[in-house]
């Protein structure tokens, strides 16, 4: 029986009529272990697509969005929860059936996981799918009891109406059956019982002893491994390769030749690669390590970050791309009339010039823990794949057209992921693996080694950039002109947020140029902001200083009138012991950055001793994200994405030689360590709660490299203008 | 070659190159996956087990070397996810993404075992070796205190 309930897209379902029903996938249980079970795990009767309750009224909970740490698999969950009122408890969660929301028209609305939005975007539907579920048992419980649905009180997985009382789970299969004529509004902040509380993440459990399974974990019958080699220099070709020199091998079955179909390396396109099948991983990659293979390497070969800064460097000297949109403005959504045409004459004409030096970040990879793998069984009537992914729908569907496939044929199981950070968007290890699946005719796992997860990563793209402002009597900018250089491919990824700075300059001009590149980048938690919230930060501190002005005060005065903002810089004069003045190698620096919708401030306290040796003593973080559904997990994205950032400050950058990445391991590209954060690391909530839900899972980043670099200033009088601090010019 | 190995007090005889990394007889050989590849260099820990009381990068030691000793995975840990550590770890939520912890908790095992209340400058040093991208160190240090309570 398939019903439509509603108007509304997301639920329309398969409604189970009896008890027990589940719609599942026949191949979960090859997944051995998957701790965090698939949707068929889930028992009990389904009231829509997103929850079903079984005989013993626990809540199964299925998340489309995937989980990389950030939360999701707990934020989904209490979202349904705090709407559906059934004790915390009860609630487990699920993945998702990728296959289930392609083929029944985006069931789940949508599986893309990113941008910290899994709450701030995704919360009207979520919220909605579990008080329609709510209002189904109601109706249902008034049926069988003959009593007024009114009368019905749903809370905490019990029904009742005067002296009839049943469990949630009782009525779970009515109520899948029951159409409503309208339905009901979700709640308004102020009516949540569990939003806004403290919770503790659902996954910690199986993540404390090794039954979490990741997509390397996942053994299929009669799986044979496989390791890969991409061309070192991204958009290069394969010309050949000597398959007859590792035949011999132990272990090796096969090599198997992969194809870039673009000219350029693009978004989730394969790069021209090899892969060598065996028995074991560490035979295959054995095998690869030997095997003569031959490229052409392509236009990139000759293009170096070296090369490109000096480039950077020659354009920021000449005039850029103004940056307006269609009306002449801006194009943020602040600022409307700013003159932007006078704004180099008012600068030489203003009472004192201040000219910037040149900032910049590099190219950064997002080397997450998990060491990239997927599983894939294709076969001629259906294709299997396990993978990480931050999009289980957009993943499912790729493999599907790479194979020339109907996607009612293709399962994608997800698993955990070990960390995203923007890097699951990118990925095309699924079409790998499925290449090489449906050439061997068996199901592989594919495994990227450390040193080809780097090199064939989509990299955080590098930025320069340089300003000049013009002060009035009063010491405040009258005119300011700043100059970004990103890279060729996607402009808009360096562009962004410099035109969005909260500071009221009445007189802007923002300009943009690109390097030449063949690097392939893509999302890395926040990039625009991290890059040019480095960058605008810094700037507004050398201006509060030509200026007179103290830098929390000068950040003050320019945003007055923007209350979110003045908010957490109050809090920041308030609560953090804010001075410019500590004295004996110490200082304290700040900066604020926007980012998801969430407004980060971040005041620093450092130790430079006399031989340079930078301390980072303290930390402490102001966020406004409007609401926060669980500030518990508020804290700890906070501090990750905080420390995250905090590492490319003083340890990352990638470099590039001869087209290709040259530190492609944590022997060379360092990240920060346990000893390397900060004792004292605080996260102050200063949410406006007025209606907005910024996204968490990256804000404290952006301003983290800044108020370090100020703090360092106020410390040294030397300023940071590039990370990775370690190899700066200072 | 045949290697025998002793995982968690259970005895595995493997069929095995002496010179592959004994992570890969734990985890494909003896299919216990929860010790992690992360670099296959000794750079991230991710690979972390105890052999003779000692965190130990299983991913750069040679299987043939691991014969005969008494080698320590997550999974053997305790039976119940209620080791000291375990439980601190879960009451302070330590795991974001998961990945690093098996190594993280196999580090902070080894180090309580040997240093019941290790200070800040002790937990810096035995856990320099394991890198967490999510960041959840100041948890991860807490929670090694927490359990050095919990005892
Ligand atoms: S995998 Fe062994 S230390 Fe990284
Ligand atoms: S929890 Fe993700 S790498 Fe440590």
């Amino acid at each position: 029986m398939t019903k439509t309930f509603t108007r509304r897209n997301f639920l329309k379902i398969s409604a189970s009529a009896a008890g027990g029903l589940m719609i599942g996938f026949p191949m979960a249980a090859r997944a051995q272990g998957a701790a965090g079970a698939d949707a068929a795990g889930a028992a009990g009767a389904e009231i829509n697509a997103w929850l079903t309750i079984d005989a013993n009224n626990i809540v199964s909970i299925v998340t489309p969005q995937s989980e990389l740490g950030q939360g999701a698999f707990t934020a989904v969950p209490m979202m349904l929860a705090e709407e559906l009122d059934v004790p915390w408890e009860s609630v487990r969660h699920v993945f998702a059936d990728a296959n289930r929301h392609v083929n029944n028209d985006n069931l789940y609305v949508s599986t893309s996981t990113g941008g910290s939005t899994t709450v701030s975007r995704r919360h009207p539907y979520i919220m909605q799918a579990g008080a329609s579920a709510r209002e189904r048992l109601r109706h249902a419980a008034a049926a069988r009891w003959g009593v007024p649905v009114e009368d019905v009180v749903a809370k905490q997985g019990t029904l009742t109406a005067g002296s009839n009382s049943g469990t949630y789970g009782e009525f779970a299969a009515d109520a899948a059956g029951i159409t409503l004529e309208t339905e009901p509004a979700i709640k308004a902040y102020g009516d949540w019982w569990l939003l806004g509380t403290e919770v503790k993440r659902l996954d910690v459990a199986a993540k404390t002893n090794g039954s979490a399974m990741y997509p390397i974990d996942v053994t299929v019958d009669g799986m044979v491994h496989a390791a890969v080699k991409a061309c070192p220099v991204p958009g290069g070709r394969l010309v050949s390769f000597d398959f007859e020199a590792i035949k011999g091998m132990p272990g090796v079955i096969a090599a198997v030749k992969l194809t870039q179909t673009k000219d350029v390396p693009a978004f989730t396109d394969m790069r021209d690669s090899v892969a060598v099948v065996a028995e074991s991983w560490y035979q295959a990659n054995n095998a690869l390590a030997s095997l003569p293979i031959e490229w052409d390497l392509g236009r990139g070969a000759s293009i170096s970050y070296e090369s490109q800064t000096a480039e950077a460097l020659s354009l920021l000297g000449k005039p850029g791309t103004v940056l307006k949109d269609e009306e002449g403005n801006l194009g943020n959504k602040r600022d409307k009339g700013v003159n932007q045409d006078e704004v180099p004459g008012l600068i030489e004409s203003s009472s004192k010039v201040v000219t910037g030096e040149v900032f910049s970040r590099p190219y950064e990879a997002h080397a997450t823990m998990m060491a990239p793998a997927a599983v894939a069984d294709v076969k001629d009537d259906r294709v299997d794949i396990w993978t990480f992914t931050q999009d289980i729908g957009r993943s499912l569907t790729e493999v599907a057209d790479q194979l020339g496939r109907d996607t009612a044929n293709v399962y994608l199981h997800q698993t955990y992921m070990g960390g995203g950070f923007g890097g699951g968007y990118n990925m095309f290890i699924h079409r790998q693996a499925a290449a090489i699946s449906a050439e061997v005719g068996k199901p592989v796992k594919l495994i990227l080694s450390r040193e080809e997860d780097i090199a064939q990563d989509s990299m955080r793209p590098p930025v320069w950039s340089t300003y000049k402002a013009g002060l009035g009597d009063d010491g405040l900018p009258v005119a300011l002109l700043t100059h970004v250089v990103g890279e060729e491919k996607q402009p808009g990824f360096s562009l962004s947020y410099v035109a969005d700075m909260p500071y009221k300059v009445p007189n802007r001009r923002h300009e943009s140029s690109q390097v030449q590149s063949h690097m392939p980048i893509g999302y890395h938690r926040a990039p625009g902001a991290n890059a040019n919230g480095f960058f605008v930060e810094q700037m507004v501190d050398e201006l509060a200083q030509a200026g007179g002005w103290d830098p929390l005060e000068w950040r003050l005065k320019m945003t007055e009138g923007l209350e979110p903002y003045q908010r957490v810089l109050k809090a920041m004069k308030e609560k953090s012991g804010w001075t410019t003045d500590l004295g004996n190698g110490e200082g304290m620096g700040c900066a604020i950055v926007e980012s998801h919708g969430t407004i980060a401030g971040c005041v620093a306290t450092v130790t430079v001793s006399r031989r340079g040796q930078i301390f980072v003593d303290k930390l402490q973080y102001f966020m406004n994200s409007g609401y926060t559904i669980n500030p518990l997990n508020a804290r700890e994205q906070a501090e990750s994405s905080a420390i995250w950032e905090m590492g490319y400050a003083f340890f990352g950058g990638l470099d590039i030689r001869a087209g290709r990445v040259v530190n492609t391991n944590f022997d060379s590209y360092s990240i920060i360590r346990l000893p390397d954060t900060p004792l004292d690391i605080e996260v102050h909530q200063e949410n406006s709660e007025d209606q907005w839900w910024g996204g968490l899972g990256e804000p404290a980043g952006p301003p983290t490299p800044p108020a370090i670099a100020n703090a360092i200033f106020y410390a040294t009088g030397s300023r940071i203008r590039s990370t990775p601090f370690s190899k700066a010019a200072v | 070659m045949t290697i025998k190995l002793n995982i968690n007090g259970q005895d595995h005889e493997l069929d095995a190159d002496p010179q592959m990394p004994l992570l890969w007889a734990i985890r494909e050989k003896a299919g216990l996956t929860g010790t992690k590849f992360g670099c296959g260099i000794a750079q991230c820990g991710a690979c972390t087990v105890i052999i003779d009381g000692n965190a130990v990068r299983s991913c750069n030691m040679p299987v043939s070397a691991a014969a005969g000793k008494a080698i320590r995975t997550i999974e053997g840990v305790s039976e119940n996810n209620d080791h000291p550590v375990q439980l601190a770890w879960q009451d302070l939520t330590v795991p974001q993404c998961g990945y690093c912890q098996s190594g993280q908790i196999m580090s902070a095992v080894a180090l309580l075992e040997r240093n019941p209340k290790p200070s800040d400058n002790e937990i810096d040093q035995a856990m320099a070796g394991n890198i967490c991208r999510c960041g959840t160190y100041p948890r991860i240090r807490a929670a090694i205190h927490k359990a050095a309570e919990l005892g």
